[in-house]
């Protein structure tokens, strides 16, 4: 903890993004874009999920390319770890025939659990490293400098997220009911009778966006709330040293566990679009 | 914490993302898995087979050393009696022999003795006639008494 903050600001600078905007006079980032309204980047989120999802993808390209059906590696193996017990997952919930939904649920799984990761990451190490590039290289102020290092506390990121899901549901929905098909499922259920129809179109919206609002929520709530009190923790001062260390552990857990319910619930969603009622 | 275009970035990589692993990572990886699956299942389907197979071979195995041990015990069994028979006749043939020669023997014994009668009797005959013919010289008319020495000569 820096010492020249108070508490509040601490907490305030490590969760504020780092922002980019175009104004008039160019790029501009941070404090400069307060007014920029919905065109404005969060770059920290963008570069580390890209990255993460970008190792990712390497990693997994790297096992893809020289994976050999007879005796794996032991990197191999572990790749094929993750692919089975995703495979097996998504085998047991959705029985159509996709070739989307297991890809994407690994997806889901390895970039979200990357991401979740990043908390784990002690709190100040990014946002130091950071100011100090801000301060030397650019010769701004190390307050003004921001990086929350963790793109899953980002509502952003979590919402693109379960709207690309919710896209995908849409779209199985119409694709496999047709647009009949799925218009019915949203006004005949659960009262099959005509002049329930707009009682039902309301339940089943509010059944059918309160899917990708969960997921989005879920996600963000767990982490914002994690990555808090990770910070919390460390303004504690010597205490944050006994305290850090359960919360961390606990984290091994919570952390693979939001991604695996973000993957699971993707794949029960979809699966309930494959469904034909 | 406010929603902005961020929100655009995210999801166009969010689907870049899904398309590379769809397109890249899942369906090599998964194929590899799968095969290796059926390679392991063909394996132990193999194993299985050749431990049938070997199972039927031992027997059969058995079956023939049974069998050739059985042959070999005939073929002594024949070999011997074969000997058995070859003594018996060999000793039949000696023992026929032997009696032949020993008849023979004995044929020759008789006619050698026959012949041997014969001479002496017509010596004593002759002797028997010298001498009645030297007795009887000065009594009687030789050819008188012929038919008498002729009957005589006939009873010795």
């Amino acid at each position: 903890m820096a010492s020249e903050y108070t508490t509040t600001e601490y907490i305030q600078h490590h969760l504020t993004n780092a922002v980019m905007c175009t104004t008039e006079n160019g790029i501009a980032f941070n404090k400069a874009c307060s007014d920029a309204g919905f065109w404005s980047w969060h770059i920290d989120t963008l570069l580390w999920s890209i990255g993460l999802g970008v190792l990712f993808l390497w990693v997994f390209t790297n096992a893809a390319r020289k994976a050999t059906t007879g005796v794996p590696t032991k990197g191999q193996a572990f790749i094929e770890m993750t692919i089975e017990f995703v495979n097996s997952n998504v085998k047991e919930t959705f029985h159509g025939k996709n070739a989307v939904i297991a890809p994407l649920a690994l997806t889901i799984f390895v970039w979200v659990l990357l991401m979740n990761l990043m908390d784990l990451v002690p709190v100040d190490i990014l946002p130091s490293i950071a100011g100090f590039i801000g301060s030397s290289a650019f010769g701004m102020d190390p307050h003004d400098v921001y990086m929350k290092a963790v793109p899953t506390t980002d509502l952003n990121l979590t919402f693109a997220l379960a709207l690309g899901v919710f896209f995908l549901i849409i779209y199985y929905s119409i694709k496999i009911k047709g647009i009949s098909g799925f218009v019915k499922e949203l006004t005949m259920q659960p009262f099959n009778h005509w002049a329930f129809i707009p009682v039902n179109f309301i339940l089943e919206s509010v059944t059918l966006i309160a899917r990708p609002l969960s997921l989005a929520l879920r996600l963000f709530g767990n982490l914002y709330a994690s990555e808090l009190i990770f910070i919390l923790i460390a303004t504690l001062g010597l205490w944050q040293l006994p305290l850090h260390f359960p919360w961390a552990v606990f984290h091994i857990l919570v952390l693979p566990l939001q991604a695996f319910i973000f993957m699971m619930l993707t794949i029960v969603y979809l699966s309930l679009a494959h469904e034909d009622h | 914490m406010n929603i902005n275009a961020t929100l655009i970035g995210q999801a166009i990589a969010f689907a870049v993302f899904v398309w590379f692993c769809m397109k890249f990572v899942w369906p090599p990886l998964l194929g590899a898995i799968e095969e290796r699956q059926k390679m392991i299942a063909d394996g132990l389907e193999a194993s299985d087979q050749a431990e049938k197979d070997l199972a039927v071979a031992q027997a059969q195995a058995a079956e023939q050393l049974k069998e050739a041990k059985a042959q070999a015990a005939e073929i002594i069994e024949q070999a011997k009696k074969r000997a058995n028979v070859l003594v018996d006749e060999e000793t039949q043939r000696g023992h026929s022999e032997r009696e032949k020669i020993i008849a023979q023997g004995y044929a020759e014994i008789d006619a050698e003795r026959n012949r041997a009668k014969e001479d002496l009797r017509k010596q004593v005959s002759a002797l028997a006639i010298a001498g009645a013919e030297k007795i009887l010289a000065r009594e009687i008319d030789k050819d008188a008494q012929a038919d008498i020495v002729a009957k005589l000569v006939d009873e010795l």
